[in-house]
């Protein structure tokens, strides 16, 4: 295992009375995709922005590449990749212009126009060269925005939600880029609420209201779900929903086409057999059977415990 | 190294500033625009000069002498003899209707009048409501004694002199005023659009969403800042110039000193205008509030600088609030070096006056500039 890029201990931050993030700790390894997965308001850009030295921190330290993200901001910038949620390239300017401007920011040396150039090529941007980004679609803008962050090729990329303006297909060959990036040896630390972006990480933090709720990869968060997951067939149009729910130790029910998806605390003795009594005092005929737990599961039960206070 | 990589990031940012400015069409013509419309609209309008006054005259002398008087008052064209009144019933009605803005009554004695030293020759009514004209009356009223004072024309019964009359001399001159106004104008024009386009300039990275990628990357506060400025001080030498030729070809302003102290002084006072803009964009979180502040500031700076009414007469708390402004001291400047030919080195007081008031608001908007969000 390689060394962390980054590490926070504790990390706090507040505005006023509100706590945005709540004593977070995190080890986050190097060459991985590591995901931040979270409703609007959990954290996830508030870390992000501590990450990069943007705003300090209340309580608690981080380090990235061992260095304080409070001392050594400056140094810090200069080998990580940011991308905030909205597109924050200059609309006004073309996207050789934008991309040059970030360059020498960066202060890149050596054959600038070749290393443009190459990110034109890789971000499929060439036909926008003279366009201005303003006049750009989602998709076009989200390229343009990666291939500005990745300009400087930083050991660390930071994305804040990248894929929430884009259509489908933008999403898929966005993530597969982000592979090549890790291939290549980039940290990167994506924040999403996308259940299926979430999936595709290595690892995994689940953040709700500012806390850290589950973390891990995918596959063991969806492996050690803290509950029994039921489906429900041929119970539509029933009474079934509002039923179940009202059982205490019944975590929520979704429903999915014609099946109800239950999730039942594993503690629950006998949930199958009295969830089928329940139905069939109810004249309610369905069949039901056990089902894996999805990453979806696994946030829904996360951050319910969270909200009961568990 | 560090300096050279530093630069680039200047030289960057100053690039980016031109290009966007450059496709940003109504500030673009603001440029060229604002300094044209005003040095037209000041020029002409700012004329303490009047010209044209419709008048009424009494005359109940009826002399020859009283007629040669009404025919020099008309040549002066300070006054429009548009009507003549035969009772002074009729004077003060033309008056109260504000037909006529000021009377002449010629005595019935006129002529004995202008012999003896103690009774007016002369009665001028002027519509106190109107600012400025009570100092044509005084003017006016100063003629027959002129006259009198020159007395060859008036003791031999001769025609009167045309030169006793005419407005030159006994007003200011008709371009005194232009002259006056022009060289305090490139200040007022520069501060309007200096402190109004760099007060958005922070903020507008603000508004946009830029700065949260800016402060990400290694580019420094200073050099954001700096690089920002730069091209509107390229900007406001082209308005220096564009006012300077437009006061010349239209006013005949001259620049009695020095080009090169001229465009010093102007440099001077762009940066100290620019650094005034910068500070407020450090303090305003969205563009509209830059832009109140940025009046907030420029209302005083036209009032007070000396540029409306003379400094001179205001009360010591009000001079102390003008000595803060940079305008003030460029007005004092401008006109040393554009119409007496003064030298800077002999202006060094508000050269460096000036040049503290730059360090101070670079200082202050450096350090009030930090690179987080909080």
């Amino acid at each position: 295992m390689s060394v962390a890029a980054i590490s926070a201990r504790q990390l706090t931050r507040k505005f006023g009375a509100k706590v945005a993030v709540d004593h977070i700790d995190l080890d986050i390894p190097s060459g991985r995709i590591y995901g931040f997965l979270g409703p609007n308001g959990s954290g996830k850009s508030t870390t992000l922005r501590m990450l990069c030295g943007m705003l300090l921190p209340s309580d608690g330290h981080a380090e990235v590449f061992g260095l304080s993200v409070v001392r050594d901001a400056e140094a810090i910038r200069r080998r990580l990749g940011y991308m905030p949620q909205k597109f924050s390239l200059w609309e006004d300017l073309t996207a050789d212009e934008n991309l040059q401007f970030i360059a020498d920011l960066y202060g890149l040396s050596g054959n600038v126009a070749g290393r443009i150039a190459e990110q034109r090529a890789t971000y499929n941007l060439e036909s926008l060269r003279k366009q201005r980004a303003g006049t750009m679609s989602g998709g076009q803008k989200q390229r343009l925005a990666l291939a500005a962050a990745t300009l400087h090729s930083p050991e660390l990329l930071l994305l804040d939600e990248p894929t929430s303006a884009v259509d489908p297909q933008s999403r898929r060959d966005f993530w597969e880029r982000l592979f090549q990036l890790a291939d290549e040896g980039a940290t990167i630390l994506v924040s999403t609420h996308y259940m299926d972006e979430a999936e595709r990480c290595h690892g995994l933090a689940i953040l709700a209201e500012g806390r850290l709720v589950a973390e891990g990869t995918p596959r063991d968060l969806m492996a050690g779900v803290d509950a029994d997951i039921f489906e429900i067939e041929g119970a539509d149009g029933s009474d079934a929903p509002r039923l179940i729910r009202e059982l205490p130790w019944v975590h929520g029910v979704t429903q999915l086409g014609l099946r109800l998806r239950v999730l039942v605390d594993r503690g629950a003795v006998d949930a199958e057999s009295k969830l089928r009594g329940l139905l069939d005092t109810h004249g309610i005929r369905a069949t039901i059977a056990r089902s894996q737990a999805s990453l979806e599961d696994v946030f829904v039960v996360a951050t319910r415990r969270e909200k009961n206070g568990v | 190294m560090v300096f050279k990589g530093s630069l680039r990031r200047l030289r960057a940012v100053a690039l980016k500033e031109v290009r966007q400015l450059s496709r940003d069409r109504v500030t673009f013509g603001m440029i060229v625009g604002v300094p044209l419309l005003q040095i037209m609209l000041f020029g002409y309008a700012i004329n303490f000069d009047v010209r044209h006054l419709s008048t009424v005259v009494q005359d109940e002398a009826n002399t020859s002498m009283s007629r040669e008087l009404i025919a020099q008052l008309r040549a002066t064209q300070v006054v429009d003899v548009r009507y003549m009144a035969n009772s002074s019933a009729e004077l003060d009605r033309l008056l109260r209707e504000g037909r006529a803005s000021m009377a002449v009554v010629i005595p019935r004695d006129f002529e004995r009048r202008l012999q003896s030293d103690t009774r007016p020759v002369l009665q001028i009514l002027v519509d106190g409501s109107q600012p400025s004209l009570s100092g044509v009356a005084a003017g006016l009223a100063n003629l027959p004694l002129l006259t009198r004072h020159g007395i060859g024309p008036y003791a031999g019964g001769k025609r009167m002199a045309p030169r006793r009359v005419e407005v030159r001399t006994l007003y200011n001159p008709e371009k005194r005023t232009a002259v006056q106004i022009v060289p305090a104008l490139i200040g007022v024009i520069l501060s309007m659009t200096m402190v109004l386009f760099t007060s958005g300039a922070i903020v507008r990275e603000r508004e946009r969403g830029n700065l949260e990628l800016l402060i990400a990357t290694p580019l420094g506060g200073l050099e954001l800042m700096v690089g920002k400025l730069l091209p509107y001080v390229g900007i406001g030498l082209i308005q220096t110039t564009i006012i300077l030729i437009v006061g010349s070809l239209l006013f005949n302003v001259p620049v009695v000193g020095s080009f090169l102290e001229l465009y010093v002084a102007a440099l001077l006072f762009i940066a100290a205008s620019l650094g005034l803009g910068l500070f407020v964009s450090t303090l305003a979180q969205t563009q509209f509030q830059a832009f109140q502040l940025a009046f907030v500031t420029m209302l005083p700076s036209i009032l007070l600088s000396g540029f409306m009414f003379p400094f001179e007469g205001m009360p010591r708390l009000v001079q102390w609030i003008a000595e803060v402004l940079p305008l003030t001291h460029f007005n004092v400047i401008i006109r040393g070096v554009m119409l007496r030919g003064a030298e800077l080195p002999e202006l060094w007081p508000q050269v460096a006056k000036l040049v503290l008031f730059i360090a101070v608001m670079l200082l202050i908007a450096v350090a009030r500039f930090k690179k987080r969000l909080d």
